[in-house]
């Protein structure tokens, strides 16, 4: 049949070995026969449906289109795909189809296709807002979540409250096992990293002071530093990573998985049960850590004042205790509490409103660890500035 | 020509006389010490659909896991197409996974990507395809299981039902020869379940894929079940091969008639439900 008619404006595609191809004749007027031949498969690459739709609207112009598959060797969704291409061209130029040629398993894949037509506007137009929207709808939602973190906030401290007065619903245990995941498991690494700052303090300041003979006061440069600002800022700056990324994966993957709205059905607060423990645990551990700190950030002074100043080990625990006064270290503590506080709550506040998905717990880790060490610097700036003015 | 040719080419893919398409053969699982199943013997010919149950923890998952090469068997093995997953070269295993898709409990959607992305990336991955085709044919594996239009969806947008069938797609992406479900129609309504299950019987028909599924939804496994196998947990072993419509009606075995009656004791072939007497 095929063979018979070899009608004007025959479409020829040179066959190769394995890729498959198409031909198509216009048998009778009005009829084009579409003869399928080879391997219509994914690993011998698309074949394009533009051709043969334009063939549809060409003259002469057929009215049916019917399929020859004889020569079709195998087949898979590139078949498919090109079958309901030329079935919407056929339709938009209102060129029957008679699918009768193809295998049995390609005629109920394009039915199936069809089966279910595209729901009313679930299709999405992305359309990209111009600059003035996009400002503004941020600055928008830059407010509204300010105004969430303070909500937020008021939150805790009612549950502070409760928690002072005893009513406020939480296992001990849970709060014992925030205390050891934020105090004792993280004294190695913050030993570590107040160590060497204390020895880069110490090294920058030993090569200027010198120069003026005045090696000794690498003791109170590093001192005054630890006690004052570094101590404090640095191990923030890690409880924000290490713990506060972790309360907000924690709870961001229970958001996830549910366990938060169990607790609210049985009526247990999230905030007290969840929040609570971990924001009290970081607030007590972080003083105690910072403590820890400074110690550890002046015996890395001392290593480079004795190793490379000759200071003796004595003269250099006396020069410190001398240069850092009750109010130094008072700072710094204050400080400790106020950016436990504020790692706690970031972490707990990025996990609680974490959406339910795997992506969003990975976006509300980052986004706590990205505000908390934001915050914490620019709570320090401030303390700082307060305290060179006031004069403590 | 106006007459309609008879389809005179049967189908390439279908056109296939039963031959065995995965062989289990004593296959033992076990997680170090703890044995799971031992003495697994079956064979799934091409183009069935093949149901594993079983009560809860009996290992319905964990042997899924072993036909498709993400668990090791602590002896026996376990043959597609005639190769043995464990015995060939890690490249050619990789290459006789790739012609089998898996559909995971939880769906296992990847939820940082769009639907078309999920189904897309198998495609950019496997195929020489060009980006504007590949976005096609990911179009088009949405189109088939009835999720038109919701290429730019994530995930977390959709509902449970329809999350399963963009599993679905994303398996079927590649065109494997075998598809495996776990668990299909888990937290599906009694009526998505159905339509779940009338695609899967679809796709079968038109695809000629063998089908291998984890369920126990009594409903799913009469409606599409060629041949089964029926794991105990207490023997640790399979003790019922076969038909589950002719398991219903011929097995003698007291805990495979009480699962697929729903533990009703009834001895006249049918399934009786629970009659409930409170409001």
């Amino acid at each position: 049949m095929v063979e018979t008619t070899r009608a004007p404006g025959r479409l020829e595609r040179p066959p190769t070995a394995a890729a498959g191809g198409w031909t198509a004749d216009l048998l009778t007027p009005g009829e084009l026969t579409v003869r399928l031949y080879g391997e219509w498969v994914l690993s011998s690459g698309a074949r394009s449906a533009a051709e043969i739709s334009k063939r549809l609207s060409g003259a002469p112009r057929p009215s049916r289109i019917s399929f020859d598959s004889r020569a079709l060797e195998a087949w898979d969704n590139i078949l498919i795909n090109f079958l309901t291409k030329l079935e919407a061209a056929a339709a938009e130029r209102g060129v029957t189809v008679d699918h009768s040629g193809l295998p049995g398993g390609v005629q109920r894949l394009v039915a199936l296709a069809r089966a279910v037509p595209e729901r009313q506007g679930a299709r999405r137009t992305q359309q990209r807002p111009d600059l003035l929207t996009r400002v503004g709808s941020s600055s928008i939602s830059f407010l509204a979540m300010s105004a969430d973190l303070i909500t937020f906030l008021g939150e805790a401290l009612i549950g502070i409250g409760r928690m002072l007065v005893g009513r406020a619903r939480f296992r001990r245990s849970d709060l014992m096992i925030a205390i050891e995941d934020c105090g004792p498991n993280a004294l190695p690494i913050v030993a570590l990293i107040s160590f060497l700052v204390g020895l880069i303090l110490a090294f920058v300041g030993a090569i200027q002071l010198e120069q003026f003979g005045a090696a000794i006061f690498v003791a109170n440069l590093v001192g005054i530093a630890m006690a004052r600002e570094m101590g404090a800022m640095m191990t923030a700056i890690l409880m924000s990573g290490r713990t506060g990324a972790a309360f907000a994966a924690n709870l961001g993957t229970m958001q996830v998985s549910d366990e938060v709205s169990a607790l609210q059905t049985l009526g247990i607060p999230p905030m007290e049960f969840l929040v609570l423990p971990r924001i009290v645990a970081l607030s007590l551990m972080m003083p105690l850590l910072t403590v820890f700190a400074n110690i550890v950030g002046m015996l890395g002074g001392l290593l480079i004042g004795t190793l490379m100043l000759d200071i003796t080990p004595i003269a250099y625990y006396n020069q410190t205790i001398g240069a850092v006064g009750i109010n130094d270290w008072a700072v710094g503590l204050v400080k400790a509490v106020l950016f436990g506080a504020v790692v706690a709550l970031v972490g707990c506040w990025r996990g609680m409103r974490c959406q339910r998905s795997a992506a969003a717990v990975g976006a509300a880790a980052t986004s706590a660890v990205v505000l908390c060490i934001v915050l914490i610097i620019s709570i320090d700036a401030i303390a700082t500035v307060i305290c060179t003015t006031l004069k403590i | 020509m106006s007459v309609a040719e008879p389809p005179l080419l049967s189908d390439p893919r279908t056109n296939t006389t039963p031959e065995p398409h995965i062989v289990v053969e004593d296959l033992t699982m076990a997680f170090g010490d703890f044995v799971i199943q031992r003495n697994l013997n079956f064979t799934i010919c091409r183009g069935d659909i093949f149901i594993i149950m079983g009560g809860s923890g009996c290992g319905k998952s964990t042997l899924l896991r072993h036909l498709i090469g993400l668990q090791t068997p602590a002896r026996g093995r376990v043959l597609i197409s005639g190769e043995s997953l464990w015995e060939v070269e890690p490249e050619r295993r990789d290459a006789i996974l790739r012609r089998t898709g898996v559909t995971y409990q939880a769906g296992g959607l990847w939820s940082s990507m769009t639907l078309a992305e999920n189904v897309a990336l198998p495609l950019e991955q496997y195929t020489n395809l060009t980006g504007a085709e590949i976005a096609e044919l990911a179009s088009l594996n949405l189109a088939l299981v009835g999720l038109a239009g919701f290429e730019d969806y994530f995930p977390a947008q959709i509902s449970g039902g329809m999350q399963k069938r963009a599993g679905l797609a994303r398996a079927m992406a590649l065109s494997p020869e075998i598809l495996l479900f776990d668990e299909p129609s888990a937290g599906l309504d009694p009526i998505s379940s159905r339509l779940l299950d009338d695609l899967i019987l679809e796709l079968r028909d038109s695809l000629g894929a063998t089908i291998v599924m984890v369920t126990h939804e009594l409903a799913s496994i009469f409606a599409v079940g060629d041949n089964s196998v029926f794991l105990d947990p207490e023997t640790k072993t399979q003790i019922a091969l076969g038909d589950p419509k002719r398991l219903l009606a011929e097995s003698q075995d007291p805990k495979v008639q009480q699962f697929l009656r729903r533990g009703e004791p009834a001895a006249d072939g049918t399934i009786q439900t629970r009659q409930r007497t409170q409001a």
